[in-house]
């Protein structure tokens, strides 16, 4: 049976246990016809032609866990931003662990998905916003389908959150192989500010394929920082899907870390609605062995007097292999747009691949636009350079990798996020810098 | 202490430098003029060991070693230290943090610990103070939106930090002005001892005024056509190089 087959005859017993009398049910109901009639992506279609997903499909996926799984603290310590004081909404093998978790209903709400589906309290903000923004692909359907369990977070109206919010997803292995789909929703009301982190871990080198969705609305003059941590063991893939929905005034940031895990989609768009937003999309990927990372971006520029910056770096070592295809697309109305979008790459080996394709579609005509790409190695002069200070060609090399990625790290604007994204990048170069980052 | 016999490089099959002959002893301080192209630079790049050049003939001896075969890392360790003409830009990393992980690799290679943090503090210091270097200055990105005489500056601030036997400047007065030459020609000489040594390649006499030579070397198209005392600088800056040309013919 094809994992196609497979879920959809899952979905017919999942059906079982819901309430069928209910708007959610007739999402999933349209959403799992949807992914019926078109299956999964495959590389004919222009938006997945370098990214096959053939060999993430064949594994049998338990697509529920058979039993319910915990794990201890001090095992998964290490994932969570410990030294600081954060909230935190954490899964375990799609399964919510109140016992890791730290939610709060206080001001605001940082808790689950699952309550906000079936709580009436929470009705009126998920029937403004639940499915509202996220695309109907095949892959999105899916996760519409099947969507149980994700973080449920609204921040009401001027409220800043004084703590980021860690969304952690941890797949135990205690099944063959995984397929975990979670949900997330994040209301940011006007002018009010959050931060966000979200990691996707495995813990065993089982297979895990994860398809997770996002919607993001930014209502007037919020703020919205999200970092997308991608730190995976090569047993696990993720296929993301983040939109975002950005109202007038109001700023969103999308950093995206990409060191770990087997194949990584990143389908990351933004809809301007309203004048004078500013979207930001980051991306940092350092790859090697037979990782694949795909960087799918869309700024929509509906709305006058907005900007968007894209700035995607990637080093690829060995047989790895990177796509960067980003469009910016901007409507008649989107006059005295400032749009940027930059993707620079530095390949180690010989055989490592990028593909990089930035695309601009304009249809105003009083607008700035520009976009770039650059594909090359180290610069030899720089690595002189440092060798003939006596730092030794590993080290020489990585500083200037580091360097190279800098500008980017420089968007973190949590001090010990930044500096365990720092260690990271000094653990995947392989080098002790020397001095503390 | 730096012995290059009969010393022939080339990069991509090209000859640029055409049988050297130079000796440089401890205490000394040699100038090496030359119009442009005539293989300064090469001359100075290969001494550290840039591996585009390849050494073709000749040796380059440091204290009786052989070091022509020797990475430009393992060439810094044994204490020869090039002022770049053109610094590399290096954002993220400050100027501090590059010049400790330079010193602290440089001891490794020596298998000694690292430099104590205090102890590392206070050279810093001593030496930013010598090349009157703003404090701010140090906590900036390596040469990145640095002028021209921020970065010759920042150079034999590395320098100084390093205190290597044989230090080669690299028309290091280029980018600057009279002040700052000043400074820069001042904290060489603070640094200058009877152990170590200075090459000085420039075009201009003007460095020399303040960094003494002790002989004057020209170099024209890949070999020392001439060398005397430092008042060969002010013959050529009067009169160009046309009258060596005719010497030779």
């Amino acid at each position: 049976m094809s994992l196609k087959e497979k879920l959809l005859s899952s979905y017919l017993a999942f059906e079982d246990h819901l309430e069928v009398d209910s708007p959610i049910h007739d999402l999933r109901t349209q959403a799992i016809k949807n992914f019926e009639d078109l299956g999964f992506p495959t590389k004919k279609q222009e938006a997945w032609k370098y990214t096959s997903l053939k060999t993430l499909l064949k594994p049998d996926y338990s697509i529920f866990p058979k039993k319910e799984n915990t794990l201890e603290l001090k095992d998964v310590k290490k994932y969570f931003l410990h030294d600081v004081d954060t909230y935190k909404i954490v899964f375990v093998d799609g399964v919510y662990s109140s016992f890791l978790s730290e939610t709060t209903h206080d001001g605001m709400d940082v808790c689950l998905l699952s309550s906000a589906l079936s709580k009436d309290k929470y009705k009126p903000v998920i029937e403004a916003y639940y499915n509202k923004v996220a695309q109907e692909s095949s892959l999105t359907s899916l996760n519409t389908a099947f969507a149980k369990e994700g973080a449920y977070i609204y921040i009401p109206k001027h409220t800043e959150v004084e703590k980021p919010i860690e969304i952690i997803n941890f797949a135990t292995g205690n099944e063959a192989a995984m397929l975990l789909q979670p949900r997330n929703l994040v209301v940011v009301e006007e002018n009010a500010h959050v931060q966000i982190i979200e990691r996707h871990q495995s813990l065993s080198d089982n297979a895990v394929f994860t398809n997770s969705v996002t919607e993001i609305f930014a209502e007037k003059r919020a703020f919205v920082d999200y970092y997308k941590i991608q730190n995976d063991r090569i047993s696990a893939s993720l296929i993301d899907h983040t939109h975002i929905k950005q109202e007038r005034d109001s700023i969103c940031k999308v950093h995206t870390f990409s060191f770990g895990g087997k194949l990584i989609r990143n389908n990351l768009n933004f809809y301007q609605h309203g004048e004078r937003c500013d979207s930001v999309l980051n991306g940092i990927t350092i790859l090697e062995g037979k990782q694949h990372v795909d960087h799918n971006t869309l700024v929509h520029h509906i709305a006058p007097n907005c900007e968007s910056h894209q700035d995607y770096k990637g080093i690829f070592d060995d047989n790895s292999t990177g796509v960067f295809n980003g469009k910016v697309y901007v409507e008649k109305e989107a006059q005295k747009l400032d749009a940027f979008q930059q993707n620079n790459n530095i390949l180690i080996s010989d055989k490592a691949t990028i593909n990089s394709k930035p695309q601009l579609e304009i249809f105003a005509d009083d607008v700035k636009c520009s976009h770039g790409c650059t594909i090359g190695q180290l610069d030899e002069d720089a690595l002189f350079y440092l060798r003939s200070r006596g730092i030794a060609k590993k080290e020489a090399r990585a500083l200037l990798m580091y360097a190279f990625a800098n500008n980017v790290l420089e968007g973190v604007k949590i001090p010990e996020l930044k500096r365990r994204i720092n260690k990271l990048i000094a653990n995947k170069i392989g080098v002790n810098l020397g001095f503390n980052l | 202490m730096l012995h290059i016999k009969n010393l022939h490089a080339s990069v991509e099959e090209k000859d640029i430098l055409k049988g050297i002959d130079l000796e440089v002893n401890p205490g000394e301080v040699h100038a090496i003029m030359g119009p442009n192209g005539s293989g300064k630079s090469t001359l100075a790049a290969v001494v550290a060991g840039k591996e585009e050049f390849e050494i073709t003939d000749g040796d380059v001896m440091l204290e009786g070693e052989d070091i022509s075969e020797l990475d430009p890392e393992e060439r810094a360790h044994k204490g020869i230290f090039l002022s770049f003409q053109y610094p590399v830009e290096i954002p993220g990393v400050t100027v501090t943090n590059f010049i400790k992980t330079a010193i602290n690799e440089t001891r490794k290679a020596k298998g000694q610990e690292d430099m104590p943090a205090g102890e590392m503090l206070k050279k810093i210091k001593e030496k930013a103070d010598l090349l009157e270097i703003d404090r701010k200055f140090l906590s900036r990105s390596l040469n990145e939106g640095f002028s021209g005489g921020e970065k010759k500056r920042n150079e034999i601030f590395q320098m100084a930090m390093m205190e290597p036997k044989l230090a080669i400047l690299d028309e290091t007065d280029s980018g600057l002005d009279i002040d700052a030459l000043k400074i820069v020609a001042n904290g060489v000489n603070k640094l200058k001892s009877d152990d170590n040594a200075v090459i000085v390649i420039t075009h201009y006499q003007r460095l020399l005024d303040y960094i003494v030579p002790d002989f004057v070397h020209v170099l024209m198209d890949g070999k020392i056509v001439k060398s005397g005392p430092k008042e060969l600088a002010y013959q050529l800056e009067e009169k160009g190089y046309d009258w060596i040309k005719e010497e030779l013919v």
